[in-house]
């Protein structure tokens, strides 16, 4: 017996984790997470099976505190977990100073698709609010995606007007007066553009624009760098009320830090995310434009202000539409 | 009542049948809405008010309620021509006819959404015929009604139909000996007796509307004020962790919802009382 047990113990154990995610991400972690589970074996001979769940932000965050029970969370937006951790308490509010970077292991930044030769000749920020140009964007009030995008415009709108928040909104209410359709998710309005022709210039992340011109061909899509945007920090979390449960916290740990290191950041520019390592980031570097960026602590102060003060209701987002 | 409880019924296990009916009720419907209440309830009654009653709220309020009333109304009309000539003519291909009725039921909604909206939008088919007399559908309050209309078809035609199959060919022709005109026979033998059908199917297509989703948000546009269905600012509160607001606005859509199928509900008993007396 005491044979049997001692066998037993030494046997490699089995772990499971659950990743909770967002749409876009479900190529990048197919491959991440063959990847760690390799790199884990190798390390303490344990094997490790991450399951992936999908979906929009905000319903994956709201998942999770109805009790799905994510060992890791990696969303859009830092809103989200806030959300979490405020909402339910499962991690604890300075999440984001656990992990390098504000806890985002890989970056976006918010570009223009436009159509082939780009004929309404649209290069930056302002020629989007020029009439007869049809803009398309998601609904930021429904979609993390689509936030970024209304953040990078306003912060160019800012840049502009030396910080002259009327004429920001001005230049806001001008964009917004563009946009024929507000789809309710990110990958909607790409649809809406890419599959149904609808608008001139599509904003977007940098990952799905370059994702729609790798499928549908480089002979429909041009990519166009406005002038400046917005970094946009998918960040990434350890629930840790789940992994005390589950018992899971080191392989949970390991597999955000792996995130960070070469063999991770590799992955995460093969799937046209902005890696972290500065030698992973050269290694790519033709792949993606010089854009000058900000980021939302810079301009905004952060995810919950930004939240507050654009898209709750009554918010500057509804007083484009008119209502206080 | 009384008396009808303590009949004895042909059929045994009355009891059983009614206590396992409550109990299958109170737990697939009644818990699930009163949690709505209760959730509700949180607000208190000033910020409830608050919520419900902004100009967003509202705007939307009249764009689900006209738009679903608007879909049902040409579903009666449409559904009952349709049930019309599946029961009344032999035609090759009436099978298949009578099999696409219920494809709107099978279909998911999401995949009812993209097809509308790849038909209707102005480089879609339809939607570019449309187009070429200057009527725009895809993205505006049009568009919506369309695709009301696609998934509430079912109803009213199946509600109709096996009224009209049992409809006795006898008193329309005991009406054209009596010298009733083709159209004084329609509005005043068949019609009456197909109204409480015609009005369950009107019931049935326009609850269903109301609570639409899926196939609206593809084709709607959601341009705040304009073209926001309700389901969609429910999911809008939802997505700033508003459990509270969305739950209000949904309580609202609920109590709205059930008064106007009440008042169906009574139309067919009256119109039902009225035949028979």
């Amino acid at each position: 017996m005491a044979i049997l047990l001692l066998g037993l113990s030494a046997q490699a154990a089995d772990f499971q984790l659950l990743n909770v995610s967002y749409d876009p991400t479900r190529e990048l972690y197919q491959e991440v997470n063959a990847a760690f589970a390799q790199y884990w074996k190798g390390k303490t001979g344990d094997n490790v099976t991450v399951q992936q769940s999908h979906g929009g932000s905000g319903k994956q965050a709201r998942a999770v505190i109805d009790g799905l029970e994510a060992d890791v969370v990696t969303l859009a937006l830092a809103y989200d977990i806030d959300a979490i951790s405020e909402k339910a308490g499962f991690l604890p509010k300075d999440w984001q100073g656990r992990l390098p970077n504000q806890s985002a292991p890989y970056t976006s930044t918010v570009v223009f698709l436009v159509r082939k030769e780009n004929p309404k000749s649209i290069h930056d920020w302002n020629d989007l609010v020029k009439p007869g140009v049809s803009v398309i964007t998601a609904n930021p009030k429904t979609s993390g995606g689509a936030r970024w995008n209304y953040l990078a415009a306003w912060g160019y709108a800012l840049k502009k007007f030396g910080n002259d928040e009327t004429k920001a909104r001005l230049f806001m209410a001008q964009l917004y007066k563009n946009v024929p359709v507000l789809d309710s998710g990110a990958r909607g309005s790409t649809i809406t553009f890419v599959e149904r022709g609808i608008g001139d210039v599509l904003i977007t992340w940098e990952n799905e624009a370059i994702l729609a011109i790798k499928e549908r061909g480089k002979d429909k899509f041009e990519i166009v760098a406005p002038s400046i945007s917005i970094l946009a920090e998918p960040p990434v979390a350890l629930i840790d009320k789940v992994v005390d449960k589950k018992k899971t916290r080191t392989v949970a740990q390991a597999y955000l830090q792996y995130l960070y290191s070469e063999e991770g950041q590799e992955i995460a520019a093969k799937h046209y995310y902005r890696p972290r390592l500065a030698k992973v980031t050269a290694k790519y570097a033709d792949r993606f434009p010089k854009i000058k960026l900000f980021t939302i602590n810079e301009l905004f102060g952060g995810w919950s202000k930004a939240q507050k003060n654009h898209f709750s209701d009554g918010g500057l987002f509804d007083q484009i539409y008119g209502h206080k | 009542m009384k008396l009808l409880l303590k009949q004895k019924s042909v059929l045994p296990g009355f009891g059983p049948a009614l206590g396992f009916t409550l109990f299958y009720l109170t737990i697939i419907v009644l818990i699930p809405i009163s949690m709505l209440f209760l959730k509700t309830a949180t607000l208190g009654w000033s910020s409830f008010w608050e919520t419900v009653s902004s100009p967003r709220v509202i705007a939307s309020f009249g764009l689900s309620f006209g738009t679903s009333f608007t879909a049902a109304l040409i579903n009666v009309i449409f559904g009952l021509i349709v049930a019309w000539v599946l029961v009344r003519y032999r035609f090759p291909g009436k099978k298949i006819i009578d099999m696409l009725i219920d494809l709107p039921f099978a279909l998911p909604t999401a995949v009812a959404g993209i097809a509308l909206t790849t038909a209707f939008s102005e480089r879609g088919l339809l939607g570019s015929l449309l187009g070429s007399i200057g009527i725009k559908t895809a993205f505006t309050p049009l568009g919506i009604i369309i695709a009301l209309t696609f998934i509430g078809l079912p109803f009213v035609v199946r509600a109709v139909q096996p009224v009209l199959e049992d409809l006795d060919k006898e008193m329309e022709e005991a009406a054209v000996c009596l010298g009733a005109r083709r159209w004084q026979t329609f509005v005043h033998v068949i019609l009456p007796i197909l109204f409480p059908a015609l009005m369950s199917g009107f019931a049935m297509a326009f609850a269903r509307a109301l609570g639409e989703y899926g196939s609206v948000v593809f084709i709607a546009g959601n341009i705040p004020m304009k073209s926001e269905i309700t389901p969609l600012l429910i999911i809008t509160k939802l997505e700033q962790y508003d459990y509270a607001g969305a739950t209000a606005i949904a309580t609202v859509m609920l109590i709205a919802s059930f008064a106007c199928l009440f008042i169906i509900n009574r139309l067919q008993w009256w119109s039902h009382h009225r035949q028979e007396a």
